[in-house]
Order: C-alpha cells, then sequence, then structure tokens
C-alpha cells in the first residue's frame, strides 16, 4: 500500500497534465467549440485537484464545492454552446480568426 | 425668573413673530401668480398677525422680563456649543414693533403703489421673506442667529433693489449695496471668530459673562468691537462704505422706506446697542464710533444739500440721522440711540412713503426741480411729507426733538466740539428737508403739461398708511419726554434692563441741570428755526431753482458730485482690482490653468490612441494575453 502522500502526488500530477492540456488547446486551436471543450478539461482538472485534496486532509468541503463548480459548469456550456449555434448560423463559421470584427 | 411656567407660554407667541412671514412667503413666492393681487393682501395680513403676536410678547413681558429659550442645540465642536434660540426682552421688544408695526403699514402702502407692477406678487414674497430674516435678527439670542437675519436681509435689500432687474443701472445698484456689505459682513464674520476663539461662544450671554472678567480696554475686546464695528458700518451705511445707499434708491419707495430707512439700516446699531457690554469695556471703540458717527452725520447732511432727486435727498438724509445714532452709541447713551431708531423709523417711513405718493402723483417724475406747487394737488401728502418733515428737523413737540435733543445733550455732557458739530448737522437737516418741501409743494408747477394733467392724490392705500406714521410721528416722542417736562424718561425705563450691566461698569453720567437742558433745547430750537428760514427765503421769496449740473462751479459742483466719492472709489478699488483681473486672467487662468487642464486631456487622448491598437479583435491573441499574464502574476507571487 502506498502512503497518501505518494497517491496525492500522482493526483497532482495528473491534473497538472490535463490543466495544461486545456491551456495548451485554448492557446493553439481555432475552433471555437474545441476552446470551449478544452475550457471544461481545466475545470475538470481542478475539481480533480480538490476531490483528491479534500480526501487527503479529511475534509468534505472540497467536494460540496465541486459540485458547485459542476453546477456553474454546465449553465456555462449551456450559454456557450447556444452562441456557437447562434454564431455557425449567422456567420456559417466557428473558427475564431474569422471573428475578430470586434476591434478598434 | 420668579415665574417660569408663564414665560413658557410665551414661547409659541414668539415663534410665530417670525414664522408667519415665512409662512406667508412661501405661500405667496409659491401660488402668487394665481392669487394675483390677492396676494398683497395675504402677506400683509401675515405681517399683521406678527404685530399682534409682538404686542401680546409686549404685554406678556411687562415689567423688565425678558424670554430666553433654545429651540435646538445646532452646532457642537469641542467645548463650544452653538444653539438656535431665541432671546426676546426690551431691546428686541422695541424693534419688534417697529419692525411688524411699520412694516405692516408700508405692505398696505404697497398694495397701492404696486398696484400695476407685473411682479407685484414677487414684490411681497421679497417683502415677507425680509421682515422673517430681519425678526431673526433682532430676536436670536446669539450672534449666530443674528448673523443668519444680517445676511438675509442683506440678501433680500439685493432683491428688492434690483426688482425692476431690467434695467441695468438697477442691477448694478443692487450688486453694489451687495458688495459693500459684504466688505462690512467680513468684518462681523472675524469680529465672531474673535468671540468663539476668546470668548468661548457666540451666546449673547456667555459673551457678556466671559467680556465682564475681562480688564476693560484690553486689545482682544478693542478688536473684537472694531470688527463688529466694521460689519455695522456695512450694514447701517456709515463712512466709509456709505456710498451703496443712495444709490439703492433704485428699488421700489415702499422698500427704501422699509428696508433702507426704518429698519434694516438700524440693524448696526441694534447690533451695537445688543453689545453693549462689549462696547462699554472697549472706550477706543467708543471713540472711534463717535468720530465715525459724527463725520457720517455731518458729510452726508453737507451733500443733501445739493441733491436734487427726491429720494436721494431722503437717503443721505438717512445716512446723516444714523450718523447721528452711532454718534450717541459712542458716547454710550445706548438707549437715546434706539430711542432716535423708534422716532425715526416713523417720520423717515413717513418721508419716504410720500416721497412715493409724490412719485406717485407725478407720474413716475423724482426731480424736485420739475415739481412744485403740489399743495393743491395733494392734500395729505403735503400735510403727512411736513409733518416729517418738521419731526426730522426737531421741531418742538414732533418725536424727532425729544430723541434728537437726547443725543444733542449727551454730546454736550462729553465734548463740545461734538455737540457743535451734531448741532451744525442738524442745521443742515433742517434746510434741506425745508428745501425738499418749499421746492416740491410751493411755488408754481414747474412739470410738463402732461404731467400737470395727471397730478392726482393717492388712493386710500397709500394715504392711510401716511396718517397713521404722521400721528406715530407727532406723538412718538412722548414715551421719551426730557428730564425737564416728566420725571420718567418711559423708553429709558423701559430699556433699562438691557442695559443695566454696562451701566454698573462705568460711572454713571451726571445730570445736568434744568438751566442747561433749556438752553440746549432752545439752541436746537432756534437754529432749526433759523435753517428753516433761510430756507424760505431762498425758496420761496427769491423763488430759486436749482441750476443745472453743467452749471455748477467750485465747492457747489464738489457737493453736488457727492464730494466724487464714488469716483474715488471707482480709482483706487474698483479700477485697479479690475486690472489685476485682467491680468490674473491672462497670466494664471489663460496661461497656467489653461495648460494644466489641456495637458491632462492630451495625456488621456493620446494615452488612449496608443493603446486602442492592442484591440485588435483577435481572439487568440486575447487569450494568450490572458495566460502569460496569469504566468507572470504567478511567477511574481511565488518570487515574493
Amino acid at each position: 500500500m502506498e502512503s497518501p502522500e505518494t497517491t496525492q502526488n500522482w493526483y497532482l500530477l495528473l491534473s497538472t497534465v490535463l490543466f495544461s492540456i486545456g491551456v495548451m488547446g485554448v492557446l493553439f486551436r481555432r475552433n471555437a467549440l474545441i476552446i470551449l471543450m478544452c475550457i471544461e478539461l481545466m475545470l475538470n482538472a481542478v475539481n480533480l485537484l480538490l476531490v483528491s485534496f479534500s480526501a487527503y486532509s479529511g475534509n468534505t468541503e472540497g467536494q460540496v464545492f465541486v459540485f458547485f463548480i459542476m453546477v456553474v459548469a454546465a449553465a456555462e456550456v449551456a450559454v456557450g454552446l447556444a452562441l456557437m449555434v447562434s454564431i455557425y448560423r449567422n456567420i456559417g463559421s466557428i473558427d475564431i480568426n474569422v471573428l475578430n470584427k470586434l476591434k478598434w | 425668573m420668579n415665574n417660569i411656567t408663564e414665560l413658557t407660554s410665551l414661547i409659541t407667541p414668539a415663534l410665530m413673530v417670525p414664522l408667519l412671514p415665512l409662512i406667508g412667503f412661501f405661500v405667496v413666492a409659491l401660488f402668487g401668480k394665481k392669487l394675483g393681487h390677492a396676494s398683497g393682501w395675504i402677506a400683509s395680513l401675515m405681517i399683521l398677525a406678527s404685530f399682534i403676536c409682538s404686542l401680546f410678547l409686549f404685554n406678556g413681558l411687562s415689567g423688565g422680563k425678558s424670554l430666553n429659550f433654545d429651540v435646538y442645540e445646532w452646532i457642537k465642536f469641542g467645548e463650544v456649543s452653538l444653539s438656535f434660540g431665541f432671546l426676546i426682552d426690551q431691546l428686541s421688544l422695541v424693534m419688534l414693533l417697529v419692525i411688524t408695526g411699520i412694516g405692516f403699514l408700508i405692505h398696505i402702502y404697497s398694495i397701492g403703489y404696486m398696484h400695476h407692477d407685473e411682479g407685484f406678487s414677487r414684490f411681497f414674497s421679497y417683502l415677507n421673506l425680509f421682515i422673517f430674516f430681519m425678526l431673526l435678527l433682532v430676536m436670536g439670542n446669539s450672534y449666530l442667529v443674528m448673523f443668519i437675519g444680517w445676511e438675509g436681509v442683506g440678501l433680500c435689500s439685493y432683491l428688492l433693489i434690483g426688482f425692476w432687474f431690467k434695467n441695468p443701472a438697477y442691477n448694478d445698484a443692487a450688486k453694489k449695496a451687495f458688495i459693500m456689505n459684504r466688505i462690512g459682513d467680513l468684518g462681523f464674520l472675524l469680529g465672531m471668530f474673535m468671540l468663539v476663539f476668546y470668548f468661548g461662544g457666540l451666546d449673547y450671554g456667555i459673551v457678556n459673562q466671559s467680556a465682564m472678567t475681562m480688564e476693560k480696554g484690553s486689545g482682544i475686546l478693542v478688536l473684537t468691537t472694531l470688527l463688529l464695528f466694521v460689519g455695522a458700518t456695512g450694514k447701517s451705511a456709515q463712512l466709509p462704505l456709505y456710498t451703496w445707499l443712495p444709490d439703492a434708491m433704485a428699488g421700489p419707495t415702499p422698500v427704501s422706506a422699509l428696508i433702507h430707512a426704518a429698519t434694516m439700516v438700524t440693524a448696526g446699531i441694534y447690533m451695537i446697542a445688543r453689545s453693549n457690554i462689549l462696547f462699554v469695556l472697549a472706550p477706543f471703540t467708543l471713540e472711534i464710533i463717535l468720530v465715525i458717527g459724527v463725520a457720517t452725520s455731518l458729510f452726508a447732511a453737507i451733500i443733501g444739500i445739493k441733491q436734487n432727486d427726491i429720494k436721494k435727498v431722503l437717503a443721505y438724509s438717512t445716512v446723516s440721522q444714523l450718523g447721528l445714532m452711532f454718534a450717541a452709541l459712542g458716547l454710550g447713551a445706548f438707549e437715546s440711540g434706539m430711542f432716535h431708531v423708534l422716532t425715526h423709523a416713523f417720520f423717515k417711513a413717513l418721508l419716504f412713503l410720500g416721497a412715493g405718493s409724490v412719485i406717485h402723483a407725478m407720474s413716475g417724475e423724482q426731480d424736485i426741480r420739475n415739481m412744485g406747487g403740489l399743495k393743491k394737488y395733494t392734500k395729505i401728502t403735503f400735510i403727512t411729507f411736513l409733518i416729517g418733515s418738521l419731526a426730522i428737523s426737531g421741531i418742538f413737540p414732533f418725536a424727532g426733538f425729544f430723541s434728537k435733543d437726547e443725543i444733542l445733550a449727551a454730546s454736550f455732557e462729553h465734548n463740545k466740539i461734538v455737540w457743535i458739530l451734531l448741532s451744525i448737522s442738524s442745521m443742515i437737516t433742517a434746510f434741506y428737508m425745508f428745501r425738499l418741501v418749499f421746492l416740491t409743494f410751493y411755488g408754481d408747477f414747474r412739470g410738463t403739461e402732461e404731467q400737470k394733467h395727471h397730478l392726482h392724490e393717492s388712493p386710500a392705500t397709500i394715504t392711510i398708511p401716511l396718517i397713521v406714521l404722521a400721528v406715530l410721528s407727532i406723538v412718538g416722542g412722548f414715551i421719551g419726554l426730557p428730564a425737564v417736562f416728566s420725571k420718567i424718561h418711559s423708553f429709558k425705563a423701559f430699556l433699562a434692563p438691557v442695559f443695566a450691566d454696562s451701566k454698573t461698569l462705568v460711572e454713571a453720567a451726571h445730570e445736568h441741570s434744568h438751566s442747561t437742558e433749556w438752553m440746549l433745547m432752545g439752541i436746537a430750537t432756534i437754529a432749526a428755526l433759523i435753517s428753516i428760514g433761510y430756507a424760505w427765503s431762498l425758496y420761496i421769496s427769491k423763488k430759486v431753482i436749482p441750476e443745472n449740473d453743467s452749471e455748477l462751479s467750485g465747492f457747489s459742483k464738489w457737493v453736488s458730485n457727492k464730494f466724487y466719492v464714488d469716483e474715488f472709489y471707482d480709482a483706487v478699488f474698483v479700477r485697479p482690482f479690475k486690472v489685476l483681473s485682467d491680468l490674473f486672467l491672462v497670466l494664471f487662468d489663460k496661461l497656467i490653468i489653461d495648460m494644466l487642464v489641456n495637458l491632462s486631456a492630451l495625456i488621456v487622448d493620446v494615452t488612449g490612441r496608443t493603446y486602442r491598437l492592442i484591440q485588435t479583435g483577435n481572439t487568440g491573441f486575447y487569450v494568450f494575453a490572458m495566460v502569460i499574464s496569469v504566468v507572470v502574476f504567478l511567477f511574481i507571487q511565488i518570487i515574493q
């Protein structure tokens, strides 16, 4: 059996990897839908971290927090997807490089 | 403080006295347009009600009692507490009755006088507001409340002088009055700072108490009283701040009667009489007041000889009479000064209202060179005006005789030179007043045919106040009979509680013998009669008409031009001030202030132009910038 610290380290590593993948996705993909998914990935990386620390320290507050984040994320996704659909209907594309009208 | 319960029942009527005119002001100001000419009667009734309340107070406070109460504590800082409260004693009562009584008569008069004016209800709202502030001035129990009233009457004076605001000259006169008063008010304000700082408060009671513990004639007392006196010179039109009062005649005539003769201009005298303890403890200031008073009295009287505008003559006469009152205060004869305030209010209001009636009859003409022979057409005005002139000239037994005699007697005792100067001043007064009467009412009519056609006696709303004031000018003096006629000087006895404390601080003035008093009265009467006779010989026998301004030469030209005081002030104060303002406009305002303002605008403009280029519209760039920023912030956070 591994010590709790070691288990926690694995979780940390996984969470960091997931978060970084999310950031990279947001930075380098042009498809708005994928960017949205990458944001979700980042959120879930944080959720994972919260849950693991919650279990590690025996404090349930972190898990309660995660539920809230999930609820907010669900709402956010609903709005985000609706926007995507709307943009696609108007412009015919969801490539963020095309969406550059709003500027000086 | 024997029967406090009885006095507390007087608080309500005491509060009603200033509140009623205030209510009248709001009603007339808000609904004046709808009320039309009824607003004049509403305003008058409010003053009448206030007068009745004052009489009630007068009755309730008989026997030397006084009512002093705080409405609420207004300002508190450190150990100084300033409350808003009222003090009604004999001194305030005299003023209350004068303000509301004469105020009521003048309101009635104005209904007739302003009947055709388009600003009818506006006029009455101002008048009511003025009465409110004037009552506040005399009813306050501290210098602070007095100052509120003081500034308020200044405002109303400004509004009423510039009542016919379509005439730029009238507006200038209004501004002049306001600014001249402001100079005096600064003195009053500084005096109040001195009082708070050195006397520990502004309540009359507190100030008087701490003043009594001070050494007589100490620097603080002298400085404080001098500053307060500066305030008084502004409000009461004394040298060197008197020039606004003659110009204030630009206002409607009832205003001149009420504000610039009977009530507001006596505020300075009231203030000094109210602070009698302070002033008695500062003999140096009293000397200054005496000098200024005598000088003003003489100076204004001389100017009065050569004025040809009926209201200007009366204006200079007012300045001169106010000088006489200040001389009385300077002599320490506070009761005599207040007595003259009272009688002067009667006969000067009468004279101004009479002049208004004359102007009304003459269809707006004010130059006495174009009048003459009016006694045939305006009988009541003539008789009442004559009574007023006799009263101001000090002819027995009219009101002015008694009050003037008292002041002259006090000056005779103090200093013979002062007595001679004041006697000369009253001689001149008698002369110019009868010059006015003879030129206006006697001889042949010198106006145009059209004016002659319109000549008529004024309506009852105008003549009734004239008659009432004429009666008061005849009998008003009897409340203060000199010792040779009566054992009791009832006015002095009435005011005695107010001045009781200050009387203990100076050695009692010795009574002069009856023969001296007879002599003084005789000299004063003979002098006045000689002046009247001289005026008669000039303007009735020789039928002299004052020459046109261009034909004047030498000294009379100087006098006619009021000794060029206005021109002097203009050259010494106004024009350098304008040059300085222009200089600052160019140097400071345009160069420095504008540069700073424009520079800050320029910085914002340039920065905005530069930084908006970052807003490319490229979402990828925004996200990149965000991530980089977060990393940088985290990095900063870690290395700290």
